[in-house]
């Protein structure tokens, strides 16, 4: 099987598993007392978050690596992690706001949170259109191989920077120093969804990177 | 390291004289500030929002705009005849060229918020008196942080279509932190509050600095190199 196939055949199990979360988050896991229905769309929005942020990281650690070794297919994961990054941070950019409308009575506040994401996505965009706007292919791996790891290291910095101020947003309530205070099953519910999130990164960044393998293929790069 | 210092000295005297003679980027800076000052003068309704308010806003968008006008700069002159071969072949240090662009860079910005922070003071009739050490001292720190990303950026772009577009593109979000911090440490400068409110965000510049002048005195050969 082709690593394409491969690649398709793991996000239609995470599509067909997302499927198995919303039934799961609407059926069978208990509506929050004080948010009501609204609160479901935390097992969507914080594992994309978190996959979104942690695809930043892997873009970085990948063109570190592809720097000291040159080896393609680390610029060419990168690349792919960056994608399937932008797609996941339209996500959360997307999923906040519809939560936020009920819960805030706003859909966008220039609060903590909302202002990294933003700006995570548009670091994501930058580096896209970095990638786009080179027409040698090495020359570009190493400009967004540059881009990459000025990016990581922007990441805490940008949430250093808003997280001095005052924010609205929920605090962390699962990755905190202290035990989770999530009641069992919406916990179990979360940890479903991150995995349907992990599986779906892993199936969208192995369709990239066959991708851009056949095109490199195909153009004789 | 007296050997690096002293060929990024030769970069950036070749780069401050040939602004010098030709003055044309340097004087369209200026103006470019005065005129961003002008502009925010007519974009808010006195009467409502007091000058001191909205101070450190005016101040810190106009000078990281007139800074992305130098960042374009540093590069795009080199392009020019292949100079930029020709630094590259000269028996100078990667490290060194970047300092070298740096502290022309950081020359040129500074004569622009020199220009910038009197007129902004005359405009806005903000008492800076006081505090014009600190503030001074802030600008300095925040200016260091962004214009080393800028210096790195404007390398990366040059080779590219669309270079001024794209520089302006990929450098903004890495304004953020050094933006947020510089106009909350202005804001209570300015509204006479004591400095260990804001030590939070001084830490969060001089961090921002460290790290980003290493990276990016790292990471510049990756991007002249062929």
């Amino acid at each position: 099987m082709s690593l394409l196939h491969r690649g398709r055949w793991i996000t239609l199990l995470g599509l067909a598993l997302l499927a198995g979360v919303y039934v799961r988050a609407l059926a069978f896991t208990p509506v929050e007392r004080l948010q009501g229905p609204a609160q479901k769309i935390y097992y969507l929005h914080v594992p994309a978050a978190i996959w979104a942020e942690t695809a930043m990281v892997l873009v970085g650690l990948g063109s570190i690596f592809y720097l000291f070794l040159k080896d393609r297919r680390l610029d060419r994961f990168a690349a792919a992690s960056a994608e399937v990054g932008t797609v996941f941070a339209a996500i959360v950019l997307t999923t906040g706001p519809i939560w936020g409308k009920p819960i805030w009575g706003t859909w966008w506040t220039w609060d903590a949170r909302l202002t990294s994401t933003l700006l995570l996505f548009f670091l994501y965009i930058g580096y896209l259109l970095l990638r786009g706007a080179v027409r040698d292919p090495a020359l570009g791996a190493r400009y967004a191989a540059v881009l990459g790891i000025c990016g990581m290291c922007l990441v805490p910095f940008i949430h250093l920077s808003v997280y001095l101020f005052r924010t609205l947003h929920p605090q962390p309530i699962i990755l905190k120093p202290s035990a989770p205070s999530l009641p069992g099953s919406m916990l179990a519910t979360w940890l479903f969804s991150l995995g349907v999130f992990t599986l779906l990164y892993v199936g969208f960044v192995t369709q990239r990177y066959a991708l851009s393998l056949l095109w490199e293929e195909r153009n004789g790069a | 390291m007296a050997e690096l210092l002293r060929q990024a000295w030769a970069v950036a005297r070749k780069d401050l004289l040939l602004e010098f003679r030709t003055r044309t980027a340097i004087v369209s800076a200026v103006v470019f500030t005065a005129l961003v000052l002008t502009v925010f003068n007519f974009g808010r309704d006195p009467t409502a929002v007091s000058a001191l308010d909205l101070a450190p806003t005016i101040l810190w968008v106009t000078f990281t705009f007139a800074a992305m006008l130098a960042l374009n700069r540093a590069f795009q002159l080199e392009l020019e005849n292949q100079a930029l071969e020709g630094l590259l072949v000269s028996p100078l240090s990667r490290t060194s060229l970047y300092w070298g662009k740096l502290l022309a860079n950081l020359a040129f910005v500074a004569v622009v918020e020199s220009v910038g922070l009197p007129l902004f003071v005359l405009f806005f009739n903000v008492p800076v008196g006081r505090v014009l050490l600190p503030l001074v001292a802030v600008i300095a720190l925040a200016t260091l942080g962004f214009v080393a990303v800028g210096t790195l950026f404007s390398a990366l772009v040059i080779r590219t279509r669309f270079a001024e577009l794209l520089l302006v593109v990929l450098l903004l979000p890495f304004l953020v932190p050094p933006l947020i911090g510089a106009v909350q440490v202005t804001a209570r400068l300015l509204g006479d509050r004591p400095l260990s409110e804001a030590v939070g965000y001084l830490k969060l510049l001089a961090a921002y600095d460290i790290v980003f002048v290493s990276l990016a005195s790292f990471l510049f050969r990756f991007t002249v190199d062929e």
